[in-house]
C-alpha cells in the first residue's frame, strides 16, 4: 500500500460530490460571473484604464474567469471538509489508512477540477459577448492550475481550522474575498495611486490574475516570470502548511 | 510459538483538558488500561456511560491519541504503523452518520476504495444481502430509515473484509429484526475467524454473544474474564417476582426494581426462605414468582458497585 493508495477514490468522491449538485456548484457561479460582466462591462467600458489597446470588457473577462477559478477551488475543499466534520461522516475517512498525501491530493485535485470547470464555464459564456484571443496560452494553463491548487490548499486549511460554518464564512469573507477583489480583477493596478500599487504587489492573488491575463493579451502589469515565482512559492508554502496540518491530525484527531 | 493478539492495549491512558467545561486541570478518560483480545474471540467491552469504552475504541481506530501507553491491531501499532493497523480494522461508529450525496452502493464502493480494494462488487453484494439491504443498493442515503442507515454503517465497516471488527453500540435504538440480522451475520464472520469487539448496553446480547468480557468504570478496568466465569464467580440465586405493593424497608436497598418487576439477590435456599418470609410478614402480594440464576446484568451491577479488583491483562 503506497502513500497515495486511496487518493483516487477520494478524488472521485469529491468530484462526484460537487457534480451531483452542479446547479449550485457550477451553474450558479457561472451566472454570477456573467452578471458581473454585464454590469461592470456596461458601466465601466470606456471609462476605466486597462491594458493599452485592450477594451475594458475584454480586460475584465480573464479577471472574472480567474476569480471564479479561485473562489470555487476554495469553496470545494473547505465546504466539503466542514460539512463532513459537522455532520460527523468524516469518521469514514479518519478510520482508513489514507495518508496525509492522499488526503491532500484528493481534496486539492477535486478543488482544482471544480475551479477549472467553473472557470471554463465562465469563459465559454462570456466569449459570446466579447471575442478573446489567447496570445500565450501556456500562461493561461499554468496560472489557472497553480491558482486553483493554491486556493484548493487554502480551502483545505480553512476547512480543517473551522469548527463552525460562520468561522469558514469569516475566512472566506475577510481573507479570500478582499484578496481576490483587490488583486486587479476589475482594474489594472497601474490605474491605482502609488501606495495602493505597492500594496497590490504584496498580494499573491494579483500575480495569479496578472499572469493569467498575460496569457490572453500578451501584456501584463508584472513580468509573467515574476508572477510565476511569486505564485509558485505561495503555492508551495500553502501546500506544505496544509500537508503539515493533515499529517499532525490538526483538529481531526484529538 | 505465541499467538499474536488481535488487539492489545498496554497501559493506555487518556487525559482530556477540562477547559471546555470551565474547570481547570484534566479529566482522565482512561487510566492505565491493559488487556489483550485473542484472534477469533467475540469480546465484550462493557461499562456505564462515560466509562471510557468509546475513547478506547477511538484510540484503536486512530480517531484520538492515547496520552500514555500503546495499542496494536494484530501486532501493528495504531500510531507508528497506522496503515497496517487500520487495514485490519473495521469500525462501526456509535453515531448514526452518513454522507447525503451518495447511494448505498456508491458509499460502499468509495469506502472500499479507501482501503485499496478494487472490483469489490461481489463482496459488496454479499454484505448487502446479508444485511437485508439488497433492495436499497441504489437508494440515496437520505431516503433510508434510521435502522437501514445503521445497516449501511455496518456494511461500511465490513467492506474491506477486516480481520478485526469493532462494533460500538451497533444495536442502540434499532428494531428486533435488525438485531437478529446483524448478530446472525456477525456470528458468521466470527465463526469464519474474524475477531469481534463489541460494546453494548444490552447486557443480554453481550452474555449471549461474548466469550470474554471486560468491564470499565471511570476509565479503569474493573473486570476481565470469561463470560461464564464472571457469571459463576459472582452468581447468586435471584428471586424475581412482580408486585404492586411497596417493598419492606429491609429489602429496598438490595432490590432491583423495574416497573412491577422486582429482583433480589439470594445466596442460598435459606436466604430465599428468609426473603419470602419477610415479604409475607409485610403483607406484600407477589405474582409470577421465580427463582433463577443471576444474569450478566446482575453481575455488571455488582461489579460496578464494588471496589476496583485486581485484573489480569
Amino acid at each position: 500500500m503506497s502513500r497515495f493508495t486511496g487518493a483516487a477514490p477520494l478524488f472521485r468522491k469529491e468530484v462526484l460530490r460537487f457534480w451531483k449538485v452542479a446547479f449550485q456548484t457550477v451553474a450558479a457561479p457561472v451566472l454570477t460571473a456573467m452578471l458581473y460582466l454585464l454590469i461592470f462591462g456596461h458601466v465601466m467600458d470606456g471609462t476605466t484604464k486597462a491594458l493599452p489597446g485592450v477594451a475594458y470588457t475584454s480586460f475584465l473577462i480573464p479577471g472574472l474567469v480567474m476569480m471564479s477559478v479561485l473562489q470555487n477551488a476554495f469553496a470545494n475543499s473547505s465546504s466539503s471538509l466542514i460539512q463532513s466534520k459537522i455532520t460527523g461522516n468524516l469518521v469514514f475517512l479518519l478510520v482508513t489508512p489514507l495518508s496525509h498525501w492522499a488526503w491532500f491530493l484528493a481534496y486539492v485535485g477535486a478543488s482544482m477540477v471544480r475551479g477549472l470547470v467553473v472557470g471554463g464555464g465562465v469563459l465559454l459564456v462570456t466569449v459570446w459577448f466579447v471575442p478573446l484571443r489567447m496570445a500565450e496560452p501556456w500562461w493561461i494553463i499554468t496560472f489557472a492550475a497553480l491558482g486553483a491548487g493554491m486556493l484548493g490548499s487554502m480551502g483545505l486549511i480553512a476547512g480543517l481550522w473551522a469548527e463552525k460554518f460562520d468561522q469558514l464564512a469569516a475566512f472566506q469573507n475577510f481573507i479570500i474575498m478582499p484578496m481576490t477583489f483587490l488583486s486587479g480583477v476589475f482594474y489594472s493596478v497601474h490605474s491605482l495611486p502609488g501606495v495602493w500599487q505597492a500594496v497590490s504587489h504584496l498580494n499573491p492573488f494579483f500575480y495569479m490574475i496578472d499572469g493569467f491575463r498575460r496569457g490572453f493579451f500578451g501584456a501584463s502589469d508584472a513580468s509573467p516570470w515574476l508572477s510565476l515565482a511569486v505564485v509558485g512559492i505561495a503555492f508551495v508554502v500553502v501546500a506544505l502548511t496544509a500537508l503539515r496540518l493533515l499529517a499532525t491530525g490538526y483538529k481531526l484527531r484529538s | 510459538m505465541t499467538t499474536l493478539p488481535a488487539v492489545r492495549f498496554r497501559n493506555v491512558s487518556k487525559l482530556y483538558p477540562q477547559a471546555r467545561t470551565g474547570a481547570r486541570g484534566t479529566f482522565k478518560a482512561l487510566d492505565d488500561v491493559s488487556f489483550d483480545i485473542l484472534p477469533g474471540e467475540f469480546f465484550g467491552l462493557l461499562g456505564p456511560n462515560g466509562a471510557g469504552k468509546t475513547t478506547l475504541i477511538s484510540i484503536l481506530a486512530g480517531l484520538c491519541r492515547a496520552t500514555g501507553g500503546t495499542a496494536t491491531v494484530m501486532g501493528h501499532d495504531v500510531l507508528s504503523d497506522y496503515v497496517e493497523a487500520r487495514k485490519r480494522l473495521g469500525i462501526v461508529p456509535q453515531e448514526l452518520v452518513f454522507d447525503p450525496f451518495f447511494s448505498v452502493r456508491e458509499t460502499l464502493r468509495i469506502q472500499s476504495g479507501y482501503f485499496g480494494v478494487r472490483n469489490n462488487d461481489a463482496w459488496i453484494d454479499e454484505v448487502l444481502a446479508e444485511l437485508g439491504l439488497s433492495d436499497k443498493a441504489n437508494a440515496n442515503m437520505r431516503q433510508l430509515s434510521g435502522g437501514m442507515k445503521r445497516r449501511v454503517l455496518v456494511a461500511q465497516a465490513l467492506v474491506h473484509r477486516p480481520p478485526v471488527i469493532v462494533l460500538d453500540e451497533p444495536t442502540a435504538g434499532v428494531d428486533v429484526e435488525l438485531r437478529q440480522t446483524l448478530w446472525r451475520f456477525v456470528a458468521r464472520l466470527n465463526r469464519e475467524g474474524h475477531t469481534v469487539l463489541l460494546t453494548t448496553h444490552y447486557l443480554e446480547e453481550a452474555e449471549a454473544l461474548c466469550g470474554r468480557i471486560a468491564m470499565l468504570q471511570q476509565g479503569k478496568l474493573k473486570a476481565l474474564d470469561k463470560t461464564s466465569a464472571l457469571l459463576a464467580g459472582r452468581a447468586s440465586t435471584m428471586l424475581r417476582f412482580k408486585t404492586d405493593d411497596a417493598l419492606p424497608p429491609a429489602l429496598t436497598p438490595q432490590a432491583r426494581v423495574t416497573g412491577r418487576m422486582v429482583q433480589v439477590k439470594a445466596h442460598d435456599a435459606a436466604e430465599v426462605e428468609t426473603l419470602l418470609s419477610t415479604l409475607r410478614g409485610n403483607g406484600v402480594k407477589v405474582e409470577d414468582l421465580e427463582i433463577g440464576r443471576a444474569d450478566l446484568e446482575d453481575v455488571f451491577l455488582e461489579i460496578m458497585k464494588g471496589a476496583p479488583q485486581e485484573v489480569a491483562a
